[in-house]
């Protein structure tokens, strides 16, 4: 154990000036890529699809139920001050309720079986431009 | 039928004897579960980095390229991409290799050569990942995560090849006693 401790001092020792701003900025670097990258950008509309086509986009600075009539049946979405989630589907498994309200730019639930998704849309798509 | 005999120099012995340790790295590592699927300290890259200070950049290239192929065969992965990965992250770290190693030794030391190379690494696997087998922009919330395993393996197979050249230029043995 004091060796390793000795080992330790030496090696922080012989780090060199350079060495110390690389360690520095890269500490920077990430700090700054974890706010550029997992910063929540706040949604703002909500967009349905069905199937391949956009059914609707409403505005989530409302408080209101969609209700939406899939292949196998009717869905409801429900939308409140800023968050939107299924509340109510026909489908078997239910995951797309279960995934409860979405807050956040980017996200998105599923109904594979009656094929509707929703997703939350913010003041720009993020990454849109690196997409395709 | 005339056989003949493929005649090899000094320097290839020595590129196949360091490949050889830094396969022997690789295949330790493999075995060794990571508590982050696609975190590995990468502590192969140390005999690079050794062998780019102690031999120069063309031996060190071969001696990680070799690495790459090698250690792929053992584990089965050749052509995979997983193999991708590694050739990916090992080409890109090389190429920062090169350019870093014209930086200043006043100033810098092996230990921002390994930080850097461990930068190039995560950005040519991320490359890899987001053009070939993940095309989804999502892949750019895994950045961070592996920027930060970059600088903490980077720093820390750094100072174990400084620590390794020290004891390499005062004569003392190679390995030492933790």
């Amino acid at each position: 154990m004091l060796n390793f401790s000795h080992n330790l001092k030496l090696a922080v020792k012989s780090l060199r000036l350079g060495d110390w701003l690389i360690v520095a900025g890269s500490l920077i670097a990430i700090v700054y890529l974890f706010q550029i990258l997992w910063s929540s950008e706040h949604a703002t509309k909500v967009q349905i699809r069905l199937g391949d086509k956009v059914y609707a986009t409403y505005t989530l600075n409302q408080q209101r139920d969609v209700h939406v009539h899939g292949p196998i049946g009717n869905a409801v979405i429900s939308i409140a001050h800023g968050k939107a989630r299924f509340s109510k589907s026909p489908c078997h498994n239910q995951y797309c309720v279960h995934q409860g309200w979405l807050t956040r730019a980017g996200q998105a639930a599923i109904c594979l079986p009656n094929q509707i998704s929703l997703e939350l849309i913010g003041e720009n798509k993020p990454y849109d431009s690196l997409n395709y | 039928m005339k056989r003949t005999k493929i005649q090899t120099t000094a320097d290839d012995h020595r590129i196949a004897k360091l490949a050889a340790f830094a396969i022997a790295l690789h295949m330790i590592e493999a075995v060794i579960p990571s508590p982050i699927p696609g975190v590995k300290p990468g502590i192969a890259n140390i005999v690079t980095l050794y062998v780019l200070t102690q031999y120069g950049f063309a031996t060190a290239a071969w001696v990680s390229i070799l690495r790459v192929f090698a250690s792929s065969l053992l584990l089965g992965q050749f052509l995979s991409p997983t193999f991708a990965l590694s050739l990916g992250g090992a080409v890109l770290s090389l190429m920062m290799l090169w350019l870093a190693m014209h930086l200043p030794k006043k100033y810098f030391s092996i230990v921002s050569l390994s930080i850097l190379a461990a930068f190039a690494h995560i950005a040519g696997q991320l490359m890899i990942v987001r053009l070939w087998l993940i095309p989804h922009a999502s892949v750019s919330y895994l950045i961070p995560i592996f920027a930060i395993a970059a600088l903490f393996f980077g720093l820390i197979n750094g100072l174990i090849t400084a620590k390794l050249i020290y004891n390499k230029a005062s004569n003392k043995p190679e390995m030492p006693p933790l």
